[in-house]
């Protein structure tokens, strides 16, 4: 079975080039970022909805220019670094949280793979895969890499000689401890069920249609991931690092200007993964045939709205709460999870 | 009547209506119940809903509480007190001010200066007449005393201007002749109530 597979898939797939891989890492880095940008304005508008306001309305019809406006501002603003600030690691932290949100979308298929029409010069005939870097360990490198991230803020805050930041650093490493072990532990019994670590594996294993869903045999672990990203992108019922009531702005207090940005282009781009990961794993992913490119989209729309109607609606916890969910709570029934998912695999 | 009902600091001895806050779980079974009991109860999304229902009424059903203020404006009170206007009698278009000068003797804060004289008919003429805005706290006396409805309160609250004098002179408060149609009566402080005819009796002469 696994040889014919294989082989069926030598056979059709073109050859995927290094060219190929670069004009992918191009359209992940330029359209992702786009998406990050144009996910301010969607936030912004639907907060605004849902508080019944308007939002953003003068730049540009609707306020879509919006974006470009701020994008003018953060670009040319001054890049202010506090005197004692330890320079170098207050200068990287930002580029930490955006290189690794980015380097997590490497591994995660984002777009249908296609072949360059040959009647383009120089990039003619290459074929762009789905996926940058279609490693056999996709979930656990995008999962690592996502924890990686949390040294932006970690680092950011305890470079920055300034008290908001250091309570927003000592956030940062409370709820990294509380919420990895969720996210690993949740996402583990889907594993066990597919028998891989691949996105393609487990996109191949749902491909039957909404039945055959990962959601309806693990419908605890989904809601415990998706408990779990929420922690993992900083969202609202989690987002303690830069409470604004509570300490200012967290990590990011002495940011400025681009560097400021950066941390948001990553979280946003967090937001993005965390949604095409539940959209993978759990709810069908996309598929190749007719419009299922469309359904992907839907499905990560989907869980990008819900992360703003759920910070529209719901207060933020203490930190001490967190831990308490997660270590006292979530942990236990995802262990109790993963077992009753082993003992029905096993009978 | 003496204070000590106010200095009775004791909580307890008083008729307070209790909150019903329920139980508190005395034990870890009923630590677990409760919650278990607030895991499952919904109420996170009651929550959802109440936002997606404000979304839904404010996209869909016109309730969008935004007013785009200088290109939208809201309707003010007939009441509120802005700019003074000076009205015009809409017979002869000659003002209603009759130079009595109670404006100025009323004004709490000394910002009527106005001047008079006789002209060749024998009448008060207003020859000079000016609002220091910059004193003016818009109390709302001077359209209150003035007997003949005269000095106003107008709906002009955007009192930007270059220079403040560009608000207090007679002629800039004073109805422009070419739209005394367009003059509105006053409903505010000293008007002249909805029922007044009802209201008009005989004069006692019988003194």
């Amino acid at each position: 079975m696994e040889t014919t597979l294989a082989g069926h898939a030598m056979e059709t797939l073109p050859h995927v080039t290094w060219l190929g891989v670069l004009i992918k890492a191009i359209i992940i880095l330029a359209v992702i970022s786009a998406i990050a940008g144009f996910g301010t304005f969607i936030e912004r508008k639907v907060l605004a909805f849902m508080q019944r306001r308007l939002g953003p309305m003068h730049v540009g019809p609707y306020g879509l220019l919006q974006l470009a406006a701020d994008g003018i501002k953060l670009f040319t603003k001054e890049d202010i670094i506090p005197q004692n600030a330890n320079k170098f690691i207050f200068m990287i932290a930002p580029i930490i949280t955006a290189a690794t949100a980015f380097i997590a979308l490497a591994a995660v298929p984002v777009f249908p793979d296609f072949t360059i029409p040959s009647w383009i010069p120089l990039l003619g005939g290459t074929f762009v895969p789905s996926i940058a870097a279609d490693l056999n360990i996709g979930i656990l490198f995008v999962l690592g890499m996502m924890a990686a991230g949390l040294y932006g803020p970690l680092l950011a805050g305890m470079s920055q000689a300034n008290k908001w930041g250091i309570i927003g650093a000592a956030r940062t490493a409370v709820q990294f401890l509380s919420y990895e072990v969720v996210t690993g532990l949740s996402i583990l019994a889907p594993i066990m069920l597919v028998g891989s670590l691949s996105f393609v594996d487990f996109n191949d294993y749902q491909s039957g249609g909404i039945g055959s869903w990962l959601i309806w045999q693990q419908p605890v672990a989904f809601v415990l991931f998706l408990i779990a990203g929420f922690a993992e992108t900083n969202r609202t019922p989690f987002d303690l690092l830069e409470h604004e009531a509570e300490v200012v702005s967290g990590y990011a207090t002495e940011y400025s200007g681009m560097r400021w940005g950066m941390f948001f282009i990553g979280e946003y781009a967090n937001m993005i993964t965390v949604s095409i990961i539940a959209a993978v794993v759990f709810l069908g992913g996309y598929s190749v045939e007719g419009i299922g490119w469309l359904t992907i989209i839907l499905k990560v729309a989907f869980f990008f709205f819900l992360m703003l109607w759920v910070r529209a609606s719901w207060p933020h916890i203490r930190p001490d709460q967190l831990m308490w969910l997660c270590w006292k709570v979530l942990m236990p029934i995802a262990v109790i999870n993963i077992v009753i998912t082993g003992i029905v695999m096993m009978v | 009547m003496g204070l000590e009902q106010f200095k009775n600091r004791n909580v307890g001895t008083q008729n307070y209506t209790k909150l019903d806050l329920g139980e508190t779980p005395a034990n870890g079974f009923e630590q677990f119940k409760q919650v278990a009991k607030r895991t499952f109860k919904g109420e996170l999304f009651v929550g959802l809903w109440v936002t997606l229902r404000e979304m839904i009424n404010a996209l869909f059903k016109g309730q969008m509480h935004t007013v785009k203020y200088p290109f939208e404006k809201m309707p003010i009170s007939p009441r509120y007190r802005a700019i003074h206007d000076m009205l015009r009698l809409l017979e002869s278009g000659h003002y209603r001010c009759i130079g009595c000068g109670l404006c100025e003797k009323i004004c709490i804060s000394n910002c009527i200066t106005m001047d008079t004289r006789y002209d060749e008919n024998q009448r008060k003429e207003v020859t000079e007449y000016t609002i220091n805005f910059g004193r003016c706290i818009f109390c709302g006396y001077c359209a209150e005393v003035c007997p003949e409805l005269a000095i106003v309160h107008g709906p002009r609250y955007e009192t930007a201007s270059e220079q403040r004098a560009s608000f207090s002179l007679f002629e800039d408060m004073l109805t422009p002749i070419d739209q005394l149609n367009l003059q509105q009566e006053y409903d505010g402080f000293g008007a002249v109530s909805p029922n007044a005819d009802a209201n008009i009796k005989k004069t006692p002469l019988a003194y």
